[in-house]
């Protein structure tokens, strides 16, 4: 890995000693890390230490390595936003079981999508660095400062964490066994998510009150029935992997010009707002959009925005059209000068809107005169044969007539405008219809003032 | 003729492509969902990387680590998510980390009404973490300005190294409008200034003046650099004592100059006695007021505050002179009031037209209170 000609004997400051306690496991971590590091003889520059807090993320200050100390916990976001920023650097996580804690779903997450990084966890099963608190790893009847009496909890198996999210590799070991060196080497070479659960000592407190020596922490693990060595070792694409092809393709994508947009005379005369009434599944705010984007080619202000429940494929789907010939302030419509109403439940989200000049475009069907009879004359409302018509097109373009007759009534601005942008704004496959759609709206219109 | 019809959220997106974004993390949450998707769709197409986090805590991580390599970072939420960054924006801070974070304000306190406006995190913005340190925040108008102030942030971000709030709201961010890119002026690209070999050895926190803004070295260069959460001194390493504590928190508060960030529109009428100071979304309405106001031979200046931090607070004082009724019109129980309050050194009358209806402050209250 290295690119340096002189090999190097250690990447620790010489002039620095670990601060652990007399006896603390972490200091016998630390030393095969930089053993591990110096076997494998990896580029100080190209690789980052992330640590967080607690006693272990004092560690990072001893390596003359790239080094990124972060909050409690989210050493493991870092590492991640590092890696997927710069997949060529080797990122290595020193964490304590406290920031696997309250982590825990970092660490999984890190797991499950399978990021090249390397996530040693110093283990010593209680909060070290703030007076010796349980931690998700204190074992049951385990005494701390937090559990005077016993832990009451069953402590979490780190390495079948990846397990359950079908990771690629932990190891679990221990400050007294031989190959804790030789597993941080395949942890680090290992492509993809690696995890180490490094059990220690911590001889401030929990070694202290549990007596866990090193006899006490090895038959602890095989009274939990845990495994030993490396436990979990497969072969997965790791994730920036995927995700270098996936930028590859995209960036490969050339991007049609756009079609040079044809532009439109409008007749606007004074400011005239639309609030379209309809159902979820109606395509309210996609053909709303068509309406309004033939209003801006042909010269105008608009806005649109929309209403609809969070669960959209449900209940009422508004959308609201301001179309004027000077930039749009106040983009609230209290007063709409055109209401089109297709669904009862459209209706009652906007009915306390209407007024006595609003006119209504509205399907026969839904018999507004009865509806609106107190709040609307009569002439104001435009019943039409929406339903019915859309049927013999498709009833999805239902929408579309009742925009279509709201254009032809209003005369904003021409047919010709809607017709472009359905070419130039709309699915392929919806254009065909959409247009028969506009067409029978407009007829309809034509048919009333005949009439 | 070059005109779109956009929405904020499509046009805070495409601001950031022309910054040059190239990482993006996000979490679902409304009203932002929509820029985490078109980074998902489009920065991969830009050469970037877009990933949906487990969390907001881990959206807000990952843009900081990538920050750290020399990304040009964003992230995109709504308050209950800038909750969860909360601490993260402290690290930010900090580690002089430089990044862009988007806050569609929607309707609050916490869950509160998620598809509906309010300007609810305007202080929350300001001290959403621990410490007090000073930030940045702009907040646009309209969905020309989401383009223009994402450019705007980022550039302050990286000239900075600091975290950039860009406080859009529902309203802008979903509502469409129409964009003529011919009349949009374009902020030019600023970029971190990144340390040279020949300025000897790299020491990642080192500054001279105060206000100096420390050299950037990414990791996987040719420099070995330290980042940390934790008070420190110009190496990265833990600091005890006192005296260099006070000079490296003085450097963050220092580092951020309203003189250097001050972005403001002034509509002063000659004679004028009233100024309405306004932000975001309510200025438009604050504008239909003045309009108002002015064709019934009103006499009323307008203060739009494009840079609510740090408080630009020569600009303001400069609108106040003189005045004698003073109207902030916002979208919360009143927020930024309190700013506008602090420098009033006269008797004028303060007005605040305050709703929390989730409707956009209907421009006859504004009115009122002018001519009132």
């Amino acid at each position: 890995m290295s690119t340096t000609a002189a090999p190097a004997s250690t990447f620790l400051f010489e002039d620095k000693k670990f601060p652990f306690c007399p006896g603390c496991g972490h200091t016998v971590s630390a030393n095969a890390l930089n053993k591990a590091l110096v076997t494998l003889q990896i580029d100080p520059k190209q690789t980052v230490i992330v640590t967080d807090i607690g006693c272990v993320g004092l560690t990072d200050h001893y390596f003359n390595i790239n080094a990124f100390h972060g909050l409690h916990g989210r050493s493991i976001t870092y590492a991640t936003g590092i890696k997927l920023a710069n997949p060529e650097l080797n990122v290595i996580v020193l964490m304590g079981d406290g920031g696997l804690g309250i982590g825990g779903g970092h660490f999984l997450n890190a797991a499950r999508r399978n990021i090249g990084i390397t996530v040693l966890v110093f283990n010593n099963f209680n909060y070290g660095m703030t007076g010796g608190q349980h931690s998700t790893t204190t074992p049951m009847h385990g005494i701390t400062s937090t559990t005077p009496e016993g832990n009451d909890e069953n402590p979490v198996d780190i390495c079948a964490l990846v397990g359950a999210v079908n990771g690629s590799f932990a190891a679990r070991t221990t400050v007294y066994d031989k190959d804790l060196t030789d597993i941080m080497i395949a942890a680090i070479q290992h492509k993809g998510f690696a995890a180490v659960d490094i059990w220690e000592p911590c001889t401030a407190y929990f070694s202290k009150k549990n007596d866990m020596n090193k006899d006490g922490i090895l038959g602890m693990m095989s009274s939990l029935g845990y495994g030993k060595g490396i436990l979990l070792n497969k072969s997965r694409e790791e994730l920036t992997e995927k995700i270098k092809k996936h930028t590859a393709e995209q960036m490969a994508i050339v991007i049609p010009k756009q079609k040079e947009q044809k532009h439109f005379q409008h007749n606007l005369k004074k400011k005239t707002s639309l609030v379209i009434a309809g159902s979820a599944g109606e395509r309210v705010i996609s053909s709303s959009f068509l309406l309004a984007y033939s209003g801006i080619i042909s010269g105008l202000f608009v806005t649109q925005k929309d209403d609809f429940p969070i669960t959209v494929m449900t209940g009422y789907s508004v959308s609201e059209i301001i179309f004027s010939d000077e930039e749009i302030l106040y983009t609230e419509i209290d007063k709409p000068d055109y209401m089109f109403i297709l669904s009862m439940n459209g209706y009652e989200r906007v009915k306390n809107r209407i007024n006595a000049n609003t006119i209504i475009i509205t399907d026969e069907s839904l018999n507004m005169n009865e509806l609106l009879k107190e709040k609307v004359d009569a002439k104001n409302i435009i019943n039409v044969p929406i339903v019915k018509e859309a049927r013999a097109i498709d009833k999805n373009y239902a929408v579309m007539i009742g925009l279509s007759a709201f254009l032809h009534h209003s005369k904003l601005y021409s047919h010709d405008a809607f017709v472009e942008a359905i070419n130039t704004k709309n699915k392929p496959a919806f254009i065909e219809k959409s247009l028969q759609a506009i067409e029978v709206g407009a007829q309809m219109i034509k048919n009333l003032v005949n009439s | 003729m070059n005109i779109d019809f956009l929405d904020g959220n499509e046009m805070v997106a495409l601001g950031a492509f022309e910054a040059g974004c190239n990482f993006f993390a996000g979490y679902p949450i409304t009203p932002a969902s929509a820029i985490l998707q078109q980074m998902i769709d489009d920065l991969p197409k830009h050469g970037g990387t877009a990933i949906q986090a487990e969390d907001e805590i881990a959206s807000i991580g990952f843009c900081i680590g990538a920050a750290m390599t020399g990304k040009k970072v964003l992230t995109a939420t709504s308050g209950p998510g800038l909750s969860l960054y909360s601490e993260n924006i402290g690290m930010a801070i900090m580690g002089e980390t430089p990044m862009v974070i988007v806050d569609v304000q929607r309707h609050g306190p916490a869950t509160g009404s998620a598809t509906k406006d309010g300007a609810s995190d305007i202080q929350f913005a300001r001290w959403s973490t621990s410490g007090g340190y000073p930030i940045i925040a702009l907040v646009p108008t309209c969905v020309e300005e989401c383009y223009t102030m994402a450019i705007q942030a980022f550039n302050y971000a990286e000239q900075f190294r600091t975290p950039v709030f860009l406080l859009s709201s529902k309203e802008i961010a979903m509502t469409r409008e129409r964009v003529d890119w011919s009349k949009i002026k374009k902020p030019e690209i600023v970029n971190r200034t990144y340390h040279k070999p020949e300025d000897g050895k790299y020491i990642p926190y080192r500054f001279v003046n105060s206000e100096d803004i420390p050299p950037f070295a990414a990791y996987g260069g040719e420099e070995l650099t330290r980042y940390t959460t934790s008070t420190h001194d110009e190496n990265a390493n833990l600091l005890a004592d006192p005296a260099k504590i006070q000079r490296m928190m003085d450097h963050l508060n220092k580092k951020i100059d309203a003189d250097k960030v001050s972005l403001v529109v002034k509509d002063f009428e000659e004679g004028a006695e009233t100024l309405v100071v306004s932000y975001g979304v309510t200025s438009r309405t604050a504008r239909e007021a003045i309009k108002m106001a002015r064709a019934n031979n009103v006499k009323v200046s307008s203060l739009v505050i494009h840079s609510v931090w740090p408080v630009p607070e020569k600009e303001i004082k400069n609108a106040l002179k003189g005045m004698k009724k003073v109207v902030v019109p916002e979208m919360n129980a009143g927020q930024y009031i309190y700013e506008v309050q602090r420098l009033i050194d006269n008797n004028a009358q303060l007005i605040g037209v305050n709703t929390m209806d989730t409707k956009l402050i209907n421009p006859e209250k504004i009115y009122q209170a002018i001519v009132g």
